[in-house]
């Protein structure tokens, strides 16, 4: 199953063009300067808790986008991975006195199990069915979050402690925090473009944009399938357990629908397929949050909503793959 | 008197429940099951629309004083009016890519119809009474039968049986199955396509409003109610298979009752029980109990 062509011919096209290996000079330029300033953050007055946050959803959109982007495949439940590894993060850590590498490990471990349940069931079925499936399953498991003894009902997992990570950095400050998470983002956005460029990578690119031509050519497409969906629920579980570490505690909103539907549209408005969008998305879809929960109240979601429509309507291709565009566009018609 | 160690009266109590719910979930299954036969996209929003159903009857006894049998068949005329509204400035734009981006817009959709609501009446439910000719119970001897529930059971069965009459066995549901085939062809016959396609979006608009307004007096009414059920039609819709109008009638009373079932025997799992049979039913039969395999 393949999105739209248009779609599709800018998601494979921007792939060189936004690349950090192999880009154009202004792509290279534009990702110095971003990360210049994601090192001097704290340092510049960007609020660190705000910036640890927006990372973290960062790290969950580019896993969602491994699949959505690079394989074609919509999981429209992926909260439930954030959302489980962030309580078992938080009970690990807070309960049974884990380290909070250990607990930040056990988290990715569930996220990644769960995704190898789920994805085992609803890859037996394509396109929009999947979506389905994988929605109906992640909300099983919002239940199993509500009820199970541990994870503290409608309250959550309150008070979990950060800890020093390998005995040593004590991340009770923020800024020590704060670079832990960046290293964690950059090490999960270096090993996508790595996931992505490797030859695994362009089997998915070759089932998102015909599946039936990937399977006569004699690649077993579920086990592709399968492996991505694993991939993108273990790195979204990295991200539930790293927020929970941040922001010390885990509750039910971690694996609530709507933020399954949220990490679409951060994915969406960035742009789909193309790697720096889903981060741009993140970052803009939780600044938009935070930025405005105490002014417009219950009006945020219908902002969030009315986004949403925009994008799919009129805006397919998401910022960064209409900048992609706009400059392929400039460079065939001199 | 007793079945399997529990009194026979919450036993069939129970069972009731289940049923009215089932009647729910199948009138939701079947509109969805219709609209994305015609148009290919799974409508998200049709939590929203239920919701917007029951609102319709609530607000209109509350500020018009209209009474339930008036706002019965008032919801659906309004809720497909918005159905109309939304199908051509929005939907209509989508039909010729990926479904998927209908399911993201419709979700967007239920994001503002909820957001709306919200703003207006708070996240706290609101009650509506059951209608006067409707009120009291009926002892049947085993059991004591609310009459509002008996109601719920017969009247959605009434509209499902005869919205499967119209699709199945009238002239106009055979152009609606052409279409479903074929809608190149379908037009090319004369017959106007997009005007069927915009009708059958409004219908099923209208057949959600009409389980919302059924609904409102025996659940509480919020602007969240929809879409937590219709993550659950969705199970409800991928286990019976989109395939036919009869399968998913059937298969949406039926988790109803397995539901009710659950909830008697091991309370816990009975939120999560229709899902663990989605999974079981996609290990055995992918296509659903009643779809056909491709």
């Amino acid at each position: 199953m393949s999105l739209t062509p248009d779609t599709s011919t800018v998601a494979g096209a921007a792939v060189p063009a936004v690349s950090p290996t192999g880009g154009t000079r202004t792509a290279h330029l534009a990702w110095g300067a971003v990360l210049l300033v994601l090192l001097a953050a704290p340092f510049i007055g960007l609020y660190p808790v705000f910036m640890m946050k927006a990372l973290c959803y960062a790290i969950f959109a580019v896993a969602f986008n491994l699949l959505l982007g690079f394989t074609g495949l919509l999981s429209f439940g992926h909260a439930a991975y954030l959302g489980s590894a962030a309580y078992a993060t938080g009970w690990l850590v807070r309960t049974a006195g884990w380290s909070p590498e250990l607990g930040v490990l056990a988290g990715v471990a569930v996220g990644a199990l769960f995704g190898l349940i789920i994805g085992a069931i609803a890859i037996r079925r394509e396109g929009i069915y999947f979506a389905m499936v994988t929605l109906a399953m992640a909300q099983m498991i919002y239940f199993v979050c509500l009820q199970a003894p541990f994870t503290g009902g409608e309250d959550g997992l309150q008070g979990v402690a950060r800890g020093k990570l390998f005995g040593l950095i004590d991340m009770s400050s923020d800024v020590a925090m704060y670079f832990v998470v960046l290293a964690v983002f950059v090490a999960v956005f270096l090993f996508i473009i790595r996931v992505v460029h490797s030859p695994f990578g362009q089997v998915l690119k070759a089932i998102r944009e015909n599946e039936p031509r990937a399977i006569s050519l004699g690649y077993d497409v579920s086990r592709y399938k399968l492996l991505a969906f694993v991939l993108s629920t273990a790195i979204a579980g990295l991200a539930g357990s790293m927020k929970t570490l941040v922001l010390g505690f885990a509750t039910l909103t971690d694996a609530h629908w709507s933020l399954s539907g949220e990490v679409v549209l951060m994915t969406l408005l960035g742009g789909l397929g193309t790697f720096a969008g889903p981060v741009l998305g993140a970052f803009t879809i939780i600044g938009l949050q935070d930025y405005l929960s105490d002014r417009v109240g219950s009006w945020i979601n219908v902002i969030i909503g009315t986004i949403f429509v925009i994008c799919v309507v009129a805006f397919r291709r998401g910022v960064i793959g209409e900048l992609v565009a706009w400059q392929q566009r400039r460079k065939t018609s001199p | 008197m007793e079945i399997f160690g529990i009194p026979i009266q919450a036993f069939a109590g129970q069972l009731l429940l289940g049923l009215v719910n089932g009647s729910f979930y199948a009138m939701l299954s079947l509109g969805l099951a219709v609209i994305f036969g015609l148009l290919g996209v799974v409508n998200f929003a049709h939590g929203a629309l239920y919701m917007m159903g029951a609102y319709v009857a609530f607000i209109g006894l509350d500020k018009f004083g209209l009474n339930y049998w008036v706002t019965l068949v008032l919801a659906p005329i309004v809720v497909g009016a918005v159905g109309v509204v939304v199908e051509r400035t929005l939907l209509k734009r989508l039909y010729k890519i990926d479904p998927i981006y209908g399911l993201l817009l419709t979700f967007g959709l239920a994001l503002i119809a909820e957001g709306i609501f919200r703003e207006q009446f708070g996240v706290s439910g609101q009650q509506y009474p059951v209608p006067d000719l409707l009120q009291g119970a009926t002892n049947l001897g085993f059991m004591v039968l609310p009459n509002y529930r008996a109601w719920v059971v017969l009247a959605s069965l009434a509209i499902c049986l005869f919205t499967w009459f119209v699709i199945e066995r009238t002239r106009l549901g055979s152009y609606l199955r052409a279409g479903t085939e074929n809608p190149a062809l379908v037009q090319a016959f004369g017959i106007n396509v997009p005007l069927m396609v915009m009708l059958t979006y409004a219908a099923g608009a209208g057949l959600a409003a009409i389980a919302g307004v059924l609904a409102a007096p025996v659940i509480q009414i919020t602007p969240l109610m929809g879409s937590n059920l219709i993550i659950v039609v969705f199970a409800v819709v991928v286990i019976g298979g989109m395939g036919s109008i009869l399968g998913s009638i059937l298969t949406g009373l039926g988790l109803g009752l397995v539901e009710g079932l659950t909830k008697v025997f091991y309370p816990e799992a009975s939120s999560i029980v229709v899902f663990v049979i989605m999974a079981i039913v996609l290990m055995i039969r992918p296509a659903g109990l009643f779809g056909k395999e491709k």
